[in-house]
């Protein structure tokens, strides 16, 4: 195991995190069916139960169309579920919203082109209607956490785009949310970027304590990030296995874990049941329900 | 400044030393074929009597441009105001749409005599409510198109943000609509002069530019008429150049670095 050499504090603890009585999501039974304009409508998720505790960084992996971004946008009450409940934090999904239960960020950046850096991390807080000082206060801390100190009074368009996806993560952190939900937030980075902003958000989850639920393609980033990753299959989407990864807290995550055996052999896990089997429901149906993970 | 230089040649004497040339060419012309003043006066007489009138075209000027200024500033507001009740009320937008098309194609030439019954000869109101009309059209129709451009990603923002729709406009709608708006305005700024000066054809008060070019025209006094003209083309310029910077100091605009 590798040795913590960063900020420790008190970390997210070893291993599966101790159970709580609220977990920080809780999916019960879910299915999300696109209704076509002909047919019997898309099956974008199929039963799907998933819960995830305070504290915990769960990833969701699969390939297109097997609904983790369905599920994360069920969770952010950005799309409603046809059948199931979701609680965030004990509460039904849309209160949870209504209260700013949590803090998300996409695969887009989505910043104001015309706010500053600084003004586009203060939009939740102005919008919610904190004053001018506490907002201000509050900006340059997360503006300094992401290490962007030096382009504070910069337009979006003068960063780069992993410069400005700090920016949509400094964003989500405004309001010192509990949960993080993320849907591919590094998914537009080159493969440098992507390892760094990684290692920056491994730091992050360690100093904010926050839950995190992450959509990604990439299995290295659902393994090095993550407490426990979400595998799952298309068609209709459902979960096919949850991998756990016991590579350490998050303050003891460091470059270094990238040659770790535990994270190798994680890494063969994941993928195996990535590629593993195709789905015994027979033939994939064809490309009809592609289009449905990026809505 | 090894720079600035030939830009600064290139975007303001070429296109000096081009005019300068084609009025050299047309007074060559008019005094070398002698052509007759009532089908082309040369420009150095257009000069004079613009010169020796400069008072009266000013005056014109400020009739006309007065007009003009208040049928932009109500068919700007309004066309404004009713593109956001259209893109905010779909029922609404779905009513106004065959309406507006319908004003789009209503010509000034059938209304300005109709309106200048309405509101009697001596009164300006007829003129300003053409530059108006004319002016509501484009701003309508770029404004409403601005006010669709949200991105997707913003509207999941604001739906995670869970703030009323009106504080959503405020924050994204209307600065992603910015743009738009000002380049329909760009476009009324000088359709409402052409409209206003087009509308003194038709009738109402003297005093106005349009009603000095027929008048100018009628009495054989091509020179003076063509005076006017050039005064007609100051104010449409000061107009759309007025929208410009406006936009400028107004609108965001991309920097890059």
């Amino acid at each position: 195991m590798t040795q913590p050499t960063r900020r420790t504090a008190d970390a997210v603890p070893d291993g599966p995190v101790p159970a709580v009585d609220v977990p920080a999501v809780n999916v019960r039974s879910v299915s999300r069916i696109f209704t076509a304009r002909k047919g019997p409508g898309i099956t974008a998720l199929d039963d799907v139960s998933l819960t995830v505790a305070p504290g915990e960084f769960v990833s969701l992996i699969g390939p297109s169309g097997c609904g983790k971004s369905t599920l994360l946008r069920l969770v952010a009450d950005l799309d409603v579920p046809t059948s199931g409940s979701i609680e965030v934090f004990g509460k039904p999904a849309r209160q949870a919203r209504i209260d700013q239960s949590y803090g998300i960020a996409f695969q887009q950046a989505g910043l104001l082109p015309w706010r500053t850096v600084a003004g586009n991390i203060e939009l939740p807080l102005e919008l919610h209607g904190v004053g001018k000082v506490a907002r201000r206060a509050r900006a340059a801390e997360l503006i300094e956490l992401v290490g962007l100190s030096d382009f504070a009074t910069h337009y979006p368009d003068q960063l780069s785009g992993g410069m400005q996806q700090r920016v949509a993560i400094a964003r989500s952190l405004a309001e010192s949310p509990s949960l993080l939900l993320m849907d591919e937030p590094f998914g537009a980075l080159d493969e440098m970027t992507r390892e760094r902003m990684q290692n920056e958000l491994v730091r992050i989850c360690a100093e904010t304590q926050a839950a995190v639920v992450f959509v990604t393609h990439s299995i290295p980033e659902a393994v090095f990030l993550s407490n426990r990753v979400v595998v799952m299959s298309p068609r209709p989407g459902c979960i096919r296995s949850i991998v756990s990864v016991g590579l350490g807290d998050m303050a003891g995550r460091g470059e270094d874990l990238r040659e770790d055996a535990g994270f190798f052999r994680s890494l063969s896990e994941v993928r195996e049941l990535l590629h593993g089997d195709t789905p015994s429901t027979g033939p994939a149906a064809p490309t009809g329900a592609r289009g449905v993970e990026t809505r | 400044m090894r720079t600035t230089q030939p830009k600064l040649l290139q975007t303001v004497l070429a296109p000096i030393v081009f005019g300068v040339a084609v009025i050299l060419l047309w007074q060559g012309l008019v005094t070398g074929l002698a052509i007759k003043a009532f089908i082309l006066p040369a420009p150095f007489a257009i000069g004079a009597e613009f010169a020796g009138n400069l008072q009266n075209v000013a005056n014109g000027m400020a009739v006309t441009g007065r007009n003009s200024l208040v049928g932009l500033v109500i068919g700007a507001l309004l066309g404004i105001a009713l593109a956001i009740v259209s893109a905010l009320a779909r029922l609404f937008d779905e009513m106004a749409a065959p309406v507006v098309a319908a004003l789009s194609v209503v010509p000034i030439v059938a209304l300005a005599p109709v309106l200048y019954t309405m509101f009697g000869a001596g009164a300006e109101t007829a003129r300003q409510l053409v530059a108006a009309l004319a002016v509501f059209v484009p701003v309508y129709f770029n404004t409403l198109k601005g006010l669709r451009q949200v991105r997707p990603v913003h509207r999941d923002l604001m739906r995670a943000y869970a703030v009323t729709s009106w504080q959503a406009t405020r924050a994204v709608t209307l600065p992603t609509a910015l743009p738009f708006v000002f380049t329909g305005l760009r476009i009324a700024s000088s359709l409402a002069v052409i409209s206003a000066l087009i509308a003194e054809y038709f009738g109402g008060p003297v005093g106005g530019l349009g009603k000095s070019i027929t008048s100018a025209a009628a009495s054989s006094n091509y020179g003076l008429a063509w005076a006017y003209v050039l005064g007609s083309i100051i104010l449409g310029l000061v107009f759309y150049c007025a929208a410009l910077i406006v936009e400028k100091l107004v609108a965001y605009q991309p920097q890059h670095q």
